[in-house]
């Protein structure tokens, strides 16, 4: 269980979470990423560069 | 049997490979390394051990080095190298689709805003402006008239960029609401979902919902050659419903497909793994693969 960095809203993350992985806050909608696991640690995902895409 | 290790190359973690890590684990067949470039330091007497890399890479610069340094220590790479920067690259892109036959949007490209003008009134209105690496709709402009040509193409010169002095100009194709996403993976087209969006563009990243779409043989045809086209392992090819038939406007490498499973009953994830096994398989046995 960790906070929304963001609303600060509870959030509950699956024991599998990994580092670097998306997650969209249940209560606010915003985009955070998972910056550390230990200690479990979110952050607002960083903004869209320029060469991202598929 | 000895296992195909399989290094996935990322730097985010989303839903598609969460699912194909999850895949991989099911596998049995297959040893997961996962090389995040945002942890990554490479080295040429160093590179990862792997026989395959499946490249999941968002930036595109940085799947470009690295799917180099490994494949010249001999690793396989889903997709290529070569393959990744054609598809990163429409001009490259269109260039290959058209070598190749598939029908594919005409194009224009120009490098000053006064020639860049002249192709799009080439073209005709509307014309489409796309940057030459963009992905997910970012950038796009429906080109309406000429003031709007002007308008757009001087506030592009002032973006920055070098790649945004490379304008590239896309002739408009009237299409119903949607377009359609299809799989091909190891040569076979395996799914295909339509998306459909009031707005002309229908990316899944915009909010375009997706319904399933039928793989007639004259689709299957199309993507399978246009995947060959680029040289493609596993790749997204978008298109377009034409009054001549279908015509291909986008090849996608680091394929994402979260939106369109909601539609397709196909498991893409384990597709795409079990192609990652084969191409590790004739890796190990100097096999070629295409």
């Amino acid at each position: 269980m960790t906070n929304c960095p963001e609303c600060g809203g509870a959030l509950e993350l699956s024991a599998e979470v990994m580092a670097h992985e998306i997650i969209d806050c249940t209560a606010c909608g915003a985009e955070l990423e998972v910056t550390s696991i230990k200690p479990l640690t979110l952050a607002l995902a960083p903004d869209e560069e320029e060469d991202w895409g598929e | 049997m000895k296992k195909v290790r399989i290094g996935l190359l990322y730097s985010r973690v989303r839903a598609e490979e969460k699912m194909l890590i999850q895949a991989i684990k099911q596998h049995g067949g297959v040893t997961l390394e996962l090389l995040c470039t945002n942890d990554l330091v490479l080295d040429f007497g160093d590179l990862p051990d792997v026989d395959v890399v499946l490249d999941r890479e968002i930036s595109q610069s940085r799947a470009l080095h690295v799917l180099n340094m490994l494949e010249r220590s001999g690793v396989k790479a889903v997709n290529s190298y070569d393959t990744a920067r054609i598809g990163g690259d429409k001009v490259l892109t269109s260039q290959q689709l058209a070598k190749a036959g598939v029908p594919t949007p005409r194009i224009k490209v120009a490098f000053s805003r006064k020639s860049a003008l002249s192709a799009v009134e080439e073209l005709g209105y509307p014309a489409i402006l796309k940057p030459v690496d963009g992905s997910w709709g970012r950038l796009m402009a429906k080109i309406e008239n000429r003031t709007a040509a002007e308008a757009i193409l001087e506030h592009k010169s002032h973006l920055g960029s070098h790649y945004h002095s490379v304008f590239y100009i896309q002739e408009f194709v009237d299409k119903p609401d949607r377009d359609i996403r299809a799989f091909v993976i190891g040569g076979t087209t395996v799914a295909a979902a339509y998306r459909s969006a009031d707005h002309w563009l229908t990316n899944a990243a915009l909010g375009a919902k997706t319904y399933p779409c039928p793989i007639t043989p004259e689709l299957d045809a199309l993507c399978t050659k246009a995947c060959r086209a680029v040289g493609g392992d596993a790749i997204a090819v978008d298109l377009m419903e034409t009054g001549n038939g279908l015509t291909v406007h986008e090849v996608n490498c680091a394929m994402e497909f979260k939106a369109s499973m909601k539609a397709v009953q196909t498991d893409l994830p384990a597709l795409l793994i079990e192609h990652c096994v084969r191409v590790g398989k004739e890796k190990e046995s100097g096999g070629i693969h295409e």
